[in-house]
Order: structure tokens, then sequence, then C-alpha cells
């Protein structure tokens, strides 16, 4: 009789089915034992929290003592690849949020991650993700105190999907807003612009060639809260995300009724983006960065800022990159290295493959 | 020769470098003169340095038809929508195609309802698809100039040796010198010099201009897309115009030579032969195209996928053709930011960053004043 697997046990027998240990499959996202199986050994594992251990459909929790009021952000992941030089769509989703939640100068505490898996993904990178958001919220001070997961058919996502809410507290008397900008106010930036964007570009190995370049996805909540304790009379944080420095500017121009001037030579890109972006045919001012702080302000705090900023790793290469006037309002207008003049429109539609 | 250390990019945009050529334009020039860029990359890098800002009011720069992606005609690009369509069609194309509209849609929307459009940055790319995907039918859209037929022609080499049957290129190649003719011929005409495009040269040299230059009279100065390889260009080109001369020179020397790249234009006549071709806007301008020699019929996509009788009309209103031969400015027109604009183009100087007209609205918004000049 052929050796076979099977128990040896007398009489018919069910064949045992297998545990889907490595691959994520339908059933993991039925709601049944294979779903707690993922929930215990992978998110719980890690997002290693008493909300989470607590097993409920919601998190209970208190707003901190004292006035303030609640910011609230969410924002949706996705990202090809999953994992790139620099960070990885984990830290990604945790970083968007906190940052989006912190542009009101909030400080971010909550976080809850829904995760939209496809089929046939392995569960080690769903867990190398999963480490890597606990990571990017230790470093921001967040805890993700609730989450969902749901499986969808191989083909119907793209590896990992997450969707990430947020919870800050802003005790801050200053409304930091889009809309408050206002003539006579500096444009600082906290650093190179356009290195997320190329560095996905290079993982996907669409530049043809190889480059160091290093995605800039960070949390910027402390080098926020550092600007806030040096400088609370703040107009504008703004991250440059999709769309880039210059659509992300022209958003505040239209939301502030103002015009911006920046100065090409004071804006700082590595050169190795700028040489991608010039064989290529991009401009970095319009390609997305991750970690990266745009901060208007009244002109007179433009070198405690700019100093403050050098003083955080984040803000190394930070620099006073412009200035808000009264002339045309909605518009950001570039003075070339040259000393001419151009305008730095909107980007239209799609620049790039998703980057994002 | 060229110091290790040398920075391409910042010397050639240096402010007092930049200063002293339009100074010694200023000087030279004695009267107005209308000089045609031909090359989109030239209109995009003038209109992005604001260097009409700086030049003295007697230079007048008009735009010339070099920007492929203007210049495919109209009915090209519904044969492509048509292939896109096709259910076992892979179609890749250079990115800024899938923004040009069409008669009726274009290649983003026909992604969206599930056509498989991709966007390479090379044909050799198309060719790889080709080869992961032998069940599907893989076809590139082979729009451009001189420059990027080397590369198409590459493909259909690459595709043939690795016995590739599901490689296949929709072209829509065009070359410049017969357009410098026909705008030159055109009894309307109003260039007096060109600036001819470096790119194109570094390919195909520029020995076929000599006789365009003696011929109409014109001088013809190949420069770089570099603010100071522009300003360069048109202080020798005006040079030559005060002093009555009308030669070819060469301001963009650190790449372009007289013969230009052999090998490269071996691989052109290998594959390609000239032949009568539509422009958009323009319209037929004969020899002006490459299309597949008959020994690569197999690789041509119209005939595979028989899209020859779609033939489109362009609108009406539209002026492209005049626009494109320097005739007319975009803002002349009485569609141009009202009826045409970048969201929804009429014509092709509309559709792509670098044509005219799209130029002349991003940057027609604000007046002198505004500008704080």
């Amino acid at each position: 009789m052929a050796e076979t697997n099977f128990p040896s046990v007398n009489g018919p027998i069910c064949p045992i089915p297998l545990v889907h240990a490595d691959t994520i499959v339908m059933g993991h996202g039925s709601g049944g034992k294979m779903t707690n199986d993922l929930i215990r050994l992978v998110f719980q594992k890690h997002f290693n929290n008493s909300y989470l251990a607590a097993g409920n459909d919601f998190a209970l929790t208190q707003v901190p003592a004292g006035d303030g009021r609640l910011s609230i952000s969410t924002d949706a992941h996705i990202v090809s690849p999953l994992f790139f030089p620099g960070g990885d769509i984990g830290k990604l989703a945790v970083c968007g949020t906190v940052n989006d939640m912190s542009m009101s100068g909030a400080k971010p505490l909550y976080l809850t991650a829904s995760f939209i898996l496809e089929e046939g993904l392995a569960i080690a990178d769903l867990e190398k993700v999963v480490i890597s958001m606990q990571t990017a919220a230790d470093e921001a001070g967040v805890t993700i105190i609730a989450g969902d997961t749901k499986v969808v058919e191989k083909g119907k996502g793209d590896g990992i999907f997450i969707s990430t809410s947020g919870v800050g507290w802003n005790t801050s008397e200053h409304n930091i807003a889009g809309n408050m900008a206002k003539p006579g106010d500096a444009v600082l930036i906290s650093g190179t612009l356009g290195d997320h964007g190329i560095a996905i570009l290079a993982a996907r190995g669409d530049l043809g060639f190889e480059t160091n370049i290093q995605s800039d996805v960070a949390p910027l909540n402390e080098l926020i809260s550092d600007i806030l304790a040096e400088t609370p009379e703040i107009h504008v944080f703004r991250d440059p995300t999709r769309g880039g420095l210059a659509t992300t500017l022209n958003e505040i121009a239209l939301q502030s009724s103002i015009g911006i001037i920046v100065h090409e030579n004071h804006i700082p890109i590595n050169d190795t983006v700028r040489s991608a972006c010039e064989m290529l045919g991009f401009d970095p001012l319009y390609i997305a960065n991750e970690g990266k702080l745009i901060v208007i302000a009244p002109a007179e705090y433009q070198q405690v800022i700019l100093e403050t900023m050098k003083r955080h790793k984040y803000g190394q290469n930070a620099a006073v990159i412009g200035e808000v006037v009264d002339k045309h309002p909605g518009r950001v207008i570039m003075r070339t290295y040259i000393g001419t003049t151009s305008i730095l429109d909107v980007m239209s539609g799609e620049m790039l493959p998703r980057i994002c | 020769m060229i110091h290790q250390n040398f920075d391409f990019s910042r010397s050639f945009r240096n402010p007092q470098l930049v200063q002293g050529v339009v100074a010694e334009i200023k000087k030279t020039i004695s009267r107005p003169w209308t000089l045609m860029e031909i090359c989109g990359g030239q209109t995009h890098a003038i209109m992005q340095y604001g260097l009409d800002q700086i030049l003295p009011a007697e230079v007048e720069l008009v735009h010339g038809p070099g920007c492929p992606v203007c210049v495919t005609p109209l009915d090209q690009i519904d044969r492509a929508h048509a292939i896109a369509q096709l259910p076992n069609v892979i179609f890749c194309s250079f990115g800024d195609m899938l923004r040009v509209p069409g008669s009726t849609t274009d290649l983003f929307m026909l992604r969206a309802q599930g056509a498989q459009v991709r966007i390479v940055y090379s044909p050799l790319d198309a060719v790889k698809i080709a080869q992961e995907n032998p069940d599907k039918d893989v076809v590139f859209f082979a729009i451009g100039f001189e420059t990027t037929v080397p590369v198409n022609a590459a493909s259909v080499l690459q595709a043939k040796a690795l016995g590739l049957k599901n490689y296949s290129i929709l072209v829509s190649q065009v070359t410049v010198p017969p357009a410098m003719h026909a705008i030159l011929g055109s009894p309307a005409n109003r260039v007096q010099a060109f600036l001819a495009a470096g790119h194109v040269c570094a390919v195909m040299g520029f020995w076929q201009y000599h006789t365009i230059a003696s011929q109409y009279k014109v001088p013809i100065v190949i420069t770089g897309f570099e603010p100071l390889d522009l300003l360069q260009g048109i202080l020798k080109t005006i040079q030559q115009l005060e002093g009555g001369k009308f030669i070819v020179e060469n301001a963009y020397s650190r790449i372009v030579s007289e013969q230009g790249n052999i090998t490269a234009q071996q691989m052109i006549s290998q594959v390609f032969e000239p032949c009568d071709r539509n422009w958009r806007g323009i319209g037929l301008i004969p020899m002006s195209g490459l299309g597949l020699k008959s020994e690569f019929a197999q690789y041509n996509a119209e005939n595979r996928f028989q899209v020859d009788h779609i033939q489109t009309q362009e609108p009406e209103i539209c002026i492209a053709g005049e626009i494109l031969q320097g005739l007319s400015k975009p803002h002349q027109c009485l569609a141009f930011g009202t009826l045409c604009t970048p969201d929804h183009p009429l014509g092709a100087p509309m559709v792509s960053s670098e044509g005219a007209c799209a130029a002349y609205y991003r940057f027609g918004g604000l007046n002198a004043e505004e500008l704080g000049k």
C-alpha cells in the first residue's frame, strides 16, 4: 500500500483542510475563524495595545483635558510597488494621515486602519507592512485603535490597499489653514522636492537606470510641534503630496485669494532627482512628496522657522523659497534662474502612472 | 574635453551670461526680424524661462510645427483608438499621447473603459511586453520626428530578431526638412530665419539644411534647449540677418555634428522609407513621412488591423495650420480660450504642453504689470 500523509485510522476519513497560513485567501475576509486568526497573529501581535486587545467593534477613549478642538482626517493609500526605497505602503498609510491632521497644528493621537487585501497576497508581506505601520506610529506617537480587513478576489486589488483615519487634538489659538496666507508672508519648504515620486518610478523600473533616491515618507508632526513651540503665529502648514509643490501652492493661492512668488534658485532639489526629471521630461515641482512641509508665516518669523526646521532631521535642507503678495490673486509666479518670470500652473490630470 | 565638475544645467542658465548675450543681441539688431523655432522643446524652453521677456521687441519668435504630439493627424489618432479597443490588443504609447483627443475619445478614457493601454518610455519596452504576452497583439504608437524614429526602427528589428509575430507599430512619423520647405515655399510665409532643433540634428546631422538655406536665402542656426543655447542661436541668426548672410551654423556643437549619428540613420533607412504624410493642422506635406518598408509590412498595425478606412476631418473653426506655420498667433483664433482650452482642445497646438496655443493659454492670463516686470 502506498504511503500517505493521512493519520492511520480505520475506515473512510475526510481530507484535512489546508491551513492557509502563508497566503491570503477569500476566507480571511469571511469574518470567521480565519479572520480572527489573521487579526490575532498579524494585527494584534504588532499593533499591541489595550484598545485592540479588548476585541470590540469600537474603541472608547477620552478627549484630552483642557480647551481644544478635534482635528480629523482620512486618507486612502494605494501604491505600486508595495515596498520601495525609503518606505512601504504601511509607512505611507500612517504618515499620510498623521501629516494631514497635523497640518492644523494638532497633535495626532489615534489612527484607525482599514485593509483591503487581494487574494494571493503573501501573509509575510502583510506582516512586514503591519510592522512598518507600528514603527511609524511609534515615531509619530499615535496609537492604532481600530481596524478592519476585507479580502477581494485576485485581480480586483493591487496587493494591499490601506485606508487610515486619524484624530488629533488642536490647542492652538491660531487658525492654521490653507485660506490664512496673507500678503507679506514668507513661504518656506522643509527640504528637497520630488524624492518620493522619483523613488517610486525607480522602484518600478520605469527609469531605465538605477538611482540612490529614497522616498521622503515621514511623519511631520514633531517638526510641526517644534516650529509651533518657537513661533505660534503660523498661517499655513501644508504637505505637498500629489501634484507636488506647484499644485499645492496654487491651491493655497486660490484658498487665500493671494498671489505667491517663488524663486527658482532657492528651491531645493536633489541633483539625481533633477537629472532623472530632465531625462524623462518631468518637472520636480509637480512630483509627489510624502515627507515635506510648506510653511507660510509672517516674514518676521522666517529666520527662526528656518533655523528650527534645519535643526530637525526632516528639515535639514529647509529653505525660504518665496513670498505671498497681494498681486495676481490665485496664481503662483516663479522668478527663474535667469531673472525672467514664468507661471507655475496646476497639474492637469495624470502626470505619471499611479504613484500614491 | 568637458570638465568633470561642469554643471550643465546650471551653467547654461547663468543669469550673468544670459544678460551678456541679450545685450549683444540688442547691440546687433537694427530692425524687426521674424524667427521660427522649429521644435516644441525649444518653444517649451522659451516659455518656461520667459526668454521672450528679455529679448528686444524687434525679435519676433514664431512657433514651428515641431511637436510630434501636435502634428499627429486626427485620423491616425482615431485609428489608434480603434485598435486600442480591440479585445486582444495591448496598446502601448508614450504618455503624452494618452491625453490627445481623437474625434470622440482619448486613450485615458478607453483605458478606463477596459482597453489595455500602457504607457511606455521606449518602444523597446513594448517589444518586451510582446515577448511576455505571446497570446496578445502588442501595438506601439510610433509617433515622432527623426529623434524617436531610430528607436522605433530598433524595436521592429528587435521584434524580427526575436521572431515575434505579435508586435506591430502604428506609424505616424514625420521629418523636419520637408516641413521647412513647405513653410518657406508658402506664398504667405513670414519666416526669415530658423532656429533648427538640436536633437533632430544630433541624429540626422545638418547636411540637408545647406540647400534650404541657399535656396530660400534664410539663415539656419542649430540650437540646444537651455536658455543660453537658445539665446546664442538667436544672436547668431540676428548677426546673419543683419549682415545679409544665409548659411547653416551650429550653435549646439557639443551634441550635433554635420553628419549626425550614422548608425541611427542607417537603422532608419533599413526599416523606413519616405512617404507622403498628413500633418495635423497643416495637411499633406509630400514625402514628409517615414513609413515601414514593404519587407516589414507584417509589423504595420494599419495593415494588420485594417483601420485604413478611418478618415476624420479637423474642426473647421480651428486655425492650427496657420499657427503651426507662424502665420497667426493663438489669441487671433476665434475659438481660443472659449471653445478651445487645454481641457477641451479643438486643435493640436492646444493639446500638448509644448503646443503654442497651450503655452499662450497658460502664460497669457497675466499682463506684464501683474507679472511684476
